[in-house]
């Protein structure tokens, strides 16, 4: 493999390995996203895929190597701290805020903009510019003044829009588990945009879908990344689904990247046939 | 401290964490298996001491039968509290199971407040005379009771590793506490292997409540509620979900407990508060107890 | 379709309640008899403990038992500062009471405020190592908290007066004072709870990991809403112990029981609803004075009933299991009573016109 200079990456995981007593379930990760792409991370059931997202998102610190978003070291920090900085993510079984409206889903989304201290420090140490509108303080709220109320106002307009734009307005009143599971889905990847991020991770997405949903999903997918100029890094344990819009595709089994390339690179690469033998049937 | 008095501490310690021994089995068994705190389980201590000190008064029968008749009666307690409480709220949220725990605690207590009167009642007439008597040992007083409690508690605990490591409902016990899904599949009838966890518990429970009535000669409506508690905290510090974590925490703890006011008299008001303060540290630095596994959540 | 009223009509309705509630507890409080008010004046007491603990048990969704001890604080700290030296010099007979203590003394507001904050700061330690941990095990922690802070109470004889307890509290507790700081308390409450903040708290209720994923500091909103709860529970102990005019260590007074019976009150009126916890509080009041009948002894004809002690709290205990195994969702859910609910409430009872 050519080597790579972080440099080139958004984020980068450099030799990040994880470990759960005798499991190696990341082993030696070396390599990143680039800035605006649309990357797939596919592998077999197991092969480590979700513990990669666990480690950029802060939930795992890494056993060893470290992990760069924007040039920064995120490597060990909590996961509200990653979010406030700019990566995002779904998970593979949704995790909605069920007794919340769909407007609330999104709304919550931004609270950290205005709260996220430690973030806002870290962000300024590194040069950055510190997001969102500030420190919120309680009394505020309590008190609701013009400034709070102003606050609450620019964030239902902003979350109105989002929810327009991923057509999902005329539901917004509705709790989020009475939607239905296409729908919830689509929200919480409009949860994710709402976080304000530039990476966003999405989790097997299509998980549970039908062909026809999984296409729409796809193609949605690829319009929110223009729309939103996000960069999105998504795992998929189905080829086929990631085959079609994936501009890069990197290969795990067993923890280990076997491969990397473009969709006709990896689907003829030798070591990934093997890899998705069991599978493979219902790819091609 | 003298000797001797040293000797007398760790006769009383010994006791005391047979008896949190026995009580906490009951929690760690349940917890094991439903992820359940089952704060009635104290109170079906004070029911079965309850029951043994009716069974003398009113029944008039002997205390050996009498006492046979609580433990019976502790573990029919046990096994209706499940059915009743518990059953329907397996698939809903943890927490609603275990406010429904304190309700029913709550309810026993005022239970036996109205059927048994408030006011605490002397156990000494249950206790049978032989028991009372004191012997020297090395220069101690002991009470004879003193060691019947720990070679009854001791023959308990180990009838209970007999049926939970060597018969067929043990085994059961086990796999369902590992994995109920699987378990169901194999064709084992869950509720009844819940219920009879329940009901060994809670005989377990019976049993140790009438050892703490005739040691504190003395019963009432709350006094299950404290042995309850602190049995609990054996049973997290031995490791939640082991029964030989429960063991080994009870005595840990009851020994603990009497050593510190046996070495610090002026502490004696605060006794109450050593199994907290342990019960928060062991939760703070290791919740996983002596000899529980870890358990992680899945994201 | 559900309507909705405008903002200013909601203001002024708001108003038009506030209103309406202080002239009828002033009409209350000049028609009605001692033991009518002193019912009152308990629902407003209860209502302030209740929403505060439906503020951590419901919204924040943190299953604590610990709430009795902060109360306990409260009622402790402003105790100490209201009654008079003298006061003080007599009660405390086996020892001393230590200095300052022993001379300061304030007004009730005062000391009421002191009372929150102090337990507000006893949340805080409490808090900060305890809300590492989830669930039960939290439940536990807090209800082992609570217990140390009541026996605690019990053994620091020169500053508690130790098993004797506080007596003689001045009666401070009046209508006023106890819907006054309900008012404060409801205001404070929902105001959060509806805020950004509060959706926060609900996100983390609904699901801690995805909370900390979307950004939120889950540990220290938990904090701060602990802290809060906190606060309004050392209120209510102030209220609490100038209602009752004594202080004792007990578990039925301070202890786990006034959990329990909190417990009760927001689980009946719907766990997570603020209105919830004042209904609750007002039935668990109500209730327990009217079951006294059951206790007591009644005639009917010549046949005389004896009553049964302890009978009112079987049946709160059964009320609470088969609301828990039938109607978890309690009176409110977690819906609360808005403007807006009762305007298409009473929109529907209308005669509907006909459509098309």
């Amino acid at each position: 493999m050519e080597s790579k200079r972080k440099e080139d990456y958004l984020l980068f995981l450099e030799h990040v390995t994880m470990r759960f007593g005798g499991l190696v379930a990341v082993d030696d990760f070396y390599n990143g996203v680039r800035p605006g792409e649309l990357l797939g991370l596919i592998g077999p059931n197991g092969a480590g895929k979700t513990t990669v997202f666990n480690v950029i998102t802060g939930i795992y610190t890494p056993t060893s190597g470290r992990v760069y978003f924007r040039g920064m070291d995120i490597t060990g920090l909590k996961p509200h701290v990653i979010t406030h900085l700019g990566i995002s993510r779904t998970f593979q079984n949704i995790r909605l805020f069920y007794n919340l409206t769909v407007l609330e889903n999104v709304l919550v989304a931004q609270h950290h903009s205005i709260t996220n201290k430690d973030a806002d420090k870290f962000l300024e140490k590194h040069g950055f510019e510190k997001k969102g509108f500030g420190s919120m303080w309680l009394g505020k709220a309590i008190l609701k003044t013009p400034g709070y109320m102003k606050l609450e106002k620019d964030m239902l307009k902003e979350a109105e829009e989002l929810l327009e734009k991923v057509e999902l307005l005329e539901y917004k009143n509705e709790l989020a588990s009475s939607l239905p599971y296409g729908m919830q889905r689509k929200l919480e990847i409009a949860r994710a945009l709402a976080t304000d991020p530039q990476l966003i991770l999405l989790d097997e997405p299509a998980a549970g879908m039908n062909p026809q949903e999984t296409e729409e999903l796809m193609r949605f997918i690829t319009r929110i990344r223009d729309e939103f100029n996000v960069t999105v890094l998504l795992i998929e344990h189905d080829m086929k689904v990631v085959m079609g819009i994936c501009e890069r595709i990197i290969v795990l089994d067993y923890g280990k990247i076997i491969a990397e390339g473009t969709a006709s690179e990896v689907q003829s690469n030798p070591k990934v046939i093997e890899a998705y033998l069991g599978e493979w049937e219902h790819v091609s | 401290m003298s000797g001797t008095i040293f000797l007398q501490n760790l006769f009383n310690g010994l006791t005391l964490g047979g008896l949190y021994a026995l009580i906490a089995i009951g929690y760690t068994m349940v917890y094991g298996i439903l992820r359940l705190i089952n704060f009635a389980h104290g109170d079906v201590l004070m029911i079965g001491a309850y029951l043994a000190f009716y069974g003398v008064t009113l029944m008039s029968m002997p205390w050996y039968i009498s006492v046979v008749v609580a433990i019976l009666g502790s573990a029919g307690l046990g096994f209706l509290i499940d059915r009743v409480a518990y059953k329907p709220l397996r698939e809903s949220p943890r927490i609603s199971a275990l406010i429904t725990a304190i309700g029913m605690s709550f309810f026993l207590e005022s239970f036996a407040v109205v059927v048994f009167g408030g006011i605490p009642k002397s156990f000494l007439s249950i206790t049978p005379r032989f028991l009372k008597k004191v012997v020297v040992v090395f220069g101690a007083r002991i009470q004879v009771l003193t060691f019947f409690a720990l070679a009854t508690t001791v023959a308990l605990l180990a009838l209970l590793l007999w049926i939970v490591y060597k018969t067929k409902i043990g085994m059961a016990m086990r796999a369902i506490a590992t994995d109920i899904p699987t378990t169901a599949l194999m064709g084992a009838n869950i509720d009844n292997i819940i219920g009879f966890t329940f009901a060994l518990g809670s005989a377990l429970a019976g049993a140790g409540g009438i050892i703490w009535a005739m040691r504190y000669p003395q019963i009432n409506p709350y006094m299950g509620f404290m042995p309850g508690l602190k049995a609990f905290i054996a049973a997290v510090f031995g490791g939640i979900g082991s029964i030989q974590g429960a063991m080994l925490g009870g005595f840990i703890l009851g020994m603990m407990e009497i050593m510190i006011v046996g070495f610090f008299p002026q502490l004696a008001g605060y006794r109450d508060v050593f199994a907290f303060v342990i019960l928060i540290l062991i939760l703070m630095f290791k919740p996983t107890g002596i000899m529980g596994k870890k358990l992680t959540v899945k994201v | 379709m559900e309507r909705r009223l405008k903002t200013s009509t909601k203001v002024y309705l708001t108003l038009g309640l506030i209103a309406l509630s202080i002239l009828l507890l002033y009409v209350a409080s000049k028609t009605l008899d001692t033991y009518a008010i002193r019912i009152l004046r308990l629902i407003a007491v209860f209502g302030v403990m209740a929403v505060s603990y439906t503020f951590i048990n419901g919204i924040t969704g943190l299953f604590s038992l610990g709430h009795a001890g902060f109360v306990a604080i409260g009622a402790y700290t402003s105790a100490l500062l209201t009654m008079s030296p003298m006061q003080k010099e007599m009660s405390y007979i086996l020892e001393p009471l230590i200095w300052p203590l022993n001379v300061i003394q304030t007004d009730f507001f005062t000391a009421t405020l002191a009372a929150g904050v102090m337990a507000a700061l006893f949340a805080f330690l409490i808090g900060y190592p305890s809300l590492r941990l989830t669930g039960d095990y939290l439940a536990i922690a807090t209800l082992g908290f609570s217990e140390i802070i009541r026996i605690m109470a019990l053994n620091m004889q020169s500053v508690t007066n130790g098993a004797l307890g506080l007596k003689g509290l001045p009666e401070y507790s009046n209508i006023w004072w106890t819907w006054g700081w309900l008012f404060i308390t409801v205001v404070v409450i929902t105001s959060l709870t509806y805020s950004s903040f509060g959706r926060a708290l609900k996100a983390i209720r609904d699901d801690a990991i995805a909370a900390e994923a979307m950004g939120i500091n889950v540990f220290k909103h938990q904090l701060m809403a602990f802290v809060i709860s906190g606060f309004f529970a050392g209120v209510g102990g102030s209220l609490y112990a100038h209602l009752l005019t004594t202080i004792d260590p007990r578990p039925t007074t301070i202890g786990v029981m006034l959990t329990f019976y909190l417990l009760i009150m927001i689980v009946l009126g719907g766990l997570g609803s603020i209105t919830g916890a004042i209904i609750g509080a007002a039935l668990f009041a109500i209730l327990s004075e009217w079951l006294r009948f059951v206790e007591g002894t009644m005639h009917i004809g010549k046949w005389t009933i004896h009553g049964i002690p302890g009978m009112r709290m079987v049946i709160f205990s059964l009320l609470f299991i088969i609301t828990m195994l039938v109607w978890r969702r309690g009176i409110m859910g977690m819906e609360e009573l808005t403007w807006d609910k009762l305007y298409n409430w009473i929109l529907r009872l209308r005669p509907r016109r006909k459509e098309g």
